[in-house]
C-alpha cells in the first residue's frame, strides 16, 4: 500500500517535469529575444539586460532550463512586467475567487449529476433518461459564454434575482459571496453535469445488470438501498475518474466564466496577461493549473482504494 | 429480389442468407448521422452562398445605423461610398455593421477552422502515432511528452500559443490543433499495437516488406473508421475553442467576422441589445450540436468498440 502510494507519487514527477519543460520551451519558441519578450513592450535596455543575466540567457538552453527550474522550485515564478509584482503574489491575490468558483461548481455538479444519472439508469429508456441524454449532448455543444448570457438575461435582467456581474470575497460575508457566486457556478456546472451524469448513467446501468442487484432485490431490500448501496457504490470508480478528467474542462470553463461575470480570479488574470503579453504571468498560471490538474487526478487514483476495496496495488 | 427464390430452389437446404450491411449503408441509415449531416450540409451551403443571402460586406459600417434592433431598415455605406438601404435582419452593432452579414460570413470562418484544425491534428497525430506504435525506442519518450501536453488544459495551450504568435487564421488553427494531437496519437498508437499482431502484418513482415509500406498499406487503412469519429469531435472542439478565444479577445483579429468576435463586440451592450450575442450564439450552438450528433452517430455505426466504452 505504502509502496503503491510512493510509486504513484513518483509517477507524477515525469509528467510535471515535462509540463515544466513545455512551459519553458513555450517562451524560447516565441519569435524574438526572450528577454525582450519577458520584459514587455515598454522595457528599457537596462531592464532587458538585467533579465538576460538573471535568467542566464547568454548560457546554453539546458543550462537556462536548470536556472529557470531552480527558481521554480524555490517558488519563484519571476516578475510580472505588466503588474510590476511577483507572479506568485499576483496568483495568491487571485486565488480565492477561482477556488471558490471551482469548488462550488464541482459540488453543485456532483450533487445534481450523480442522482440524475442514477435515476436515468434506473428508469432506462424513460422520459428522464431521454431528457438527460438530450441535455448532455446539448451541454457539450452550448459553449459556456452562450449559456452564461442566456442565464444572465433570464435570471438577472428579466427576473432580477441575482446580480449580473461581480464578486464578493468570503471575508465580506458568506451571504454576499454566495449571492454573487450562484449564477457563475450554475453556468459553469452545466457542462460538468452533462459529463458526470452521462458517465454515472452508463456506469450504474452496467452494475444494474449484475447478479448481486437481483439478489439484493430478491431479499426485499428497498429500491433506494439497492440503487445507492449496491448499484452506485459499485459504479463509483468511473464516476470518480470522469470528475478528475473533467477538471481540465472546468479550468477552461473558469477562464471564460470569470471573463463573462467579471470575477477577478486566475482566469481573468490569464486573459489580461495574454492581452498584455505578460509571459511570466502566463507561464505561472499555466504551471499552476496543470499541476493542480495532475494532482487532482493523483487524488482520484488514490480514491479508487476507498471506492473499490478489491483494488490492492 | 427475384434472385432469392431461385437461390432457395437450387440449394439443398434452404439456407437463409444474411447480407451484412456495409459500413456506408449502416452510416447512412443512422438517424443521428442523418440529422447532424443535414444540418451541417445546410451550414456548408450557407457558408458557400454567403454573398447571395442578402448580406453586405461584413466589414461595412455606417455611423447612422448604429445599434439597430433586428428587422429595422437603415443605411449602409459601401466601399465606394455609396449609401444603400439595407434591412438589418439581426440588427446592427455599435459600429453600425450588419450583424446578419457578420454571422453568415462567420459560418465560413468556423467551418474552415473546424476542418483545418481536424486536418492538422489528425495528420500530425497519425504520423506520431504510427511512429510510437512502430519504433520501440521512441514510444516511451514520445508518449510521456503527450502525457505532459494532456496535463495542460487545452484552452490554456491555445491561449498561450496565440499570445506567442499573435492571432491569425493559421496560428489560431495550429494553436487549437496542438492540444488535440495527444488524443489522436494515443488512438493511433493503440490501434497500431493491436493491428500489428494480426497474421497479415506478420506475413508482410516475414516477406520482408519495408516498415513504411506496412504502415501505409496494412495498418493505416484499418485506422480510418476510428479516426473519422475522432476527427468529427476535434471539429466540434475546434469550433468551440476558436469561438472562446475570439470571445476572450485573444483569438482571430476583430476585423475578421467570427461568431466569437461578434459576441465579444456585443458584450458591452448586452443589457440593451442582447441580440448581438444571441444570434451568433445560436449559430455556434447549433453548429457544434450538429457536429456532435453526427459524431455520436458515426461512433455508433463505425466504431462499435468505442461506442461501448461510453
Amino acid at each position: 500500500m505504502l509502496n503503491f502510494l510512493l510509486k504513484r507519487l513518483l509517477s507524477t514527477l515525469p509528467v510535471l517535469l515535462i509540463v515544466s519543460v513545455l512551459v519553458f520551451m513555450m517562451l524560447r519558441l516565441t519569435p524574438g529575444d526572450p528577454a525582450a519578450v519577458l520584459a514587455g513592450d515598454a522595457a528599457s535596455t537596462e531592464q532587458i539586460a538585467q533579465i538576460r543575466t538573471n535568467l542566464g540567457l547568454d548560457k546554453s538552453v539546458p543550462e537556462q532550463f536548470f536556472i529557470w527550474a531552480g527558481h521554480l522550485l524555490r517558488g519563484d515564478l519571476g516578475q510580472s512586467y505588466y503588474y510590476k509584482t511577483e507572479v506568485t503574489t499576483l496568483i495568491a491575490q487571485r486565488l480565492e475567487p477561482t477556488v471558490s468558483l471551482a469548488l462550488v461548481t464541482i459540488t453543485l455538479a456532483v450533487l445534481v449529476a450523480v442522482p440524475l444519472g442514477v435515476l436515468a439508469a434506473w428508469r432506462f429508456g424513460g422520459w428522464l433518461d431521454k431528457g438527460l441524454m438530450g441535455f448532455s449532448v446539448l451541454g457539450f455543444s452550448v459553449p459556456v459564454f452562450v449559456s452564461a448570457y442566456l442565464l444572465i438575461w433570464l435570471v438577472s435582467l428579466k427576473l432580477g434575482w441575482l446580480p449580473v456581474q461581480g464578486y464578493k470575497r468570503i471575508a465580506d460575508g458568506i451571504g454576499p459571496w454566495a449571492y454573487h457566486l450562484t449564477l457563475p457556478a450554475i453556468t459553469l456546472s452545466l457542462i460538468y453535469i452533462a459529463l458526470i451524469a452521462r458517465v454515472t448513467r452508463a456506469s450504474v446501468l452496467e452494475t444494474l445488470g449484475e447478479d448481486y442487484i437481483r439478489t439484493a432485490r430478491a431479499k426485499g431490500l428497498p429500491e433506494v438501498t439497492v440503487l445507492m448501496r449496491h448499484a452506485l457504490a459499485n459504479a463509483a470508480v468511473p464516476i470518480a475518474t470522469v470528475i478528475g478528467i473533467g477538471i481540465a474542462l472546468l479550468i477552461g470553463g473558469v477562464v471564460v466564466t470569470e471573463s463573462v461575470y467579471a470575477i477577478p480570479g486566475l482566469g481573468r488574470l490569464t486573459v489580461d496577461a495574454v492581452l498584455a503579453r505578460d509571459f511570466p504571468t502566463i507561464q505561472g498560471v499555466i504551471l499552476l493549473f496543470s499541476f493542480v490538474y495532475v494532482l487532482v487526478n493523483l487524488l482520484v487514483d488514490l480514491s479508487y482504494l476507498f471506492f473499490d476495496p478489491r483494488i490492492r496495488y | 429480389m427475384s434472385a432469392i427464390p431461385d437461390f432457395q430452389a437450387l440449394s439443398v437446404e434452404s439456407a437463409t442468407v444474411v447480407v451484412q450491411p456495409s459500413a456506408w449503408q449502416r452510416v447512412r441509415a443512422n438517424t443521428s448521422v442523418r440529422i447532424g449531416g443535414v444540418v451541417l450540409l445546410l451550414l456548408v451551403l450557407v457558408a458557400l452562398a454567403a454573398p447571395w443571402l442578402g448580406t453586405v460586406d461584413p466589414s461595412l459600417f455606417d455611423p447612422a445605423s448604429r445599434d439597430l434592433v433586428p428587422g429595422k431598415t437603415g443605411e449602409i455605406t459601401t466601399l465606394e461610398g455609396e449609401q444603400l438601404q439595407h434591412r438589418f435582419l439581426m440588427g446592427s452593432d455599435s459600429f453600425g455593421r450588419d450583424i446578419y452579414s457578420r454571422v453568415i460570413y462567420g459560418t465560413q470562418v468556423s467551418l474552415i477552422v473546424a476542418v483545418s484544425t481536424a486536418g492538422v491534428a489528425l495528420s500530425i497525430g497519425i504520423v506520431l502515432g504510427l511512429m510510437a506504435g512502430f519504433l520501440r525506442w521512441l514510444d516511451g519518450p514520445l508518449m510521456r511528452v503527450m502525457d505532459g501536453v494532456m496535463a495542460i488544459p487545452a484552452i490554456l495551450i491555445a491561449i498561450a500559443l496565440v499570445a506567442m504568435w499573435r492571432g491569425s487564421l493559421t496560428t489560431v488553427v495550429i494553436a487549437i490543433a496542438i492540444p488535440e494531437i495527444p488524443r489522436v496519437v494515443r488512438l493511433v498508437r493503440s490501434l497500431v499495437l493491436t493491428i500489428r499482431e494480426e497474421p497479415y502484418v506478420e506475413a508482410a513482415i516475414s516477406l520482408g516488406t519495408p516498415t513504411w509500406k506496412i504502415m501505409l498499406r496494412h495498418i493505416l487503412p484499418n485506422t480510418v473508421a476510428p479516426l473519422v469519429v475522432q476527427g468529427t469531435f476535434i471539429c466540434a472542439a475546434g469550433i468551440l475553442t476558436e469561438a472562446a478565444l475570439s470571445f476572450l479577445g485573444v483569438g482571430l483579429p476583430p476585423d475578421i467576422p467570427t461568431w466569437g468576435n461578434v459576441m465579444a463586440e456585443g458584450r458591452a451592450q448586452f443589457n440593451e441589445y442582447p441580440h448581438n450575442i444571441l444570434f451568433p450564439g445560436i449559430f455556434l450552438a447549433v453548429t457544434v450540436l450538429a457536429v456532435n450528433i453526427l459524431g455520436d452517430g458515426l461512433r455508433d455505426t463505425l466504431d462499435p468498440k468505442m461506442a461501448k466504452r461510453g
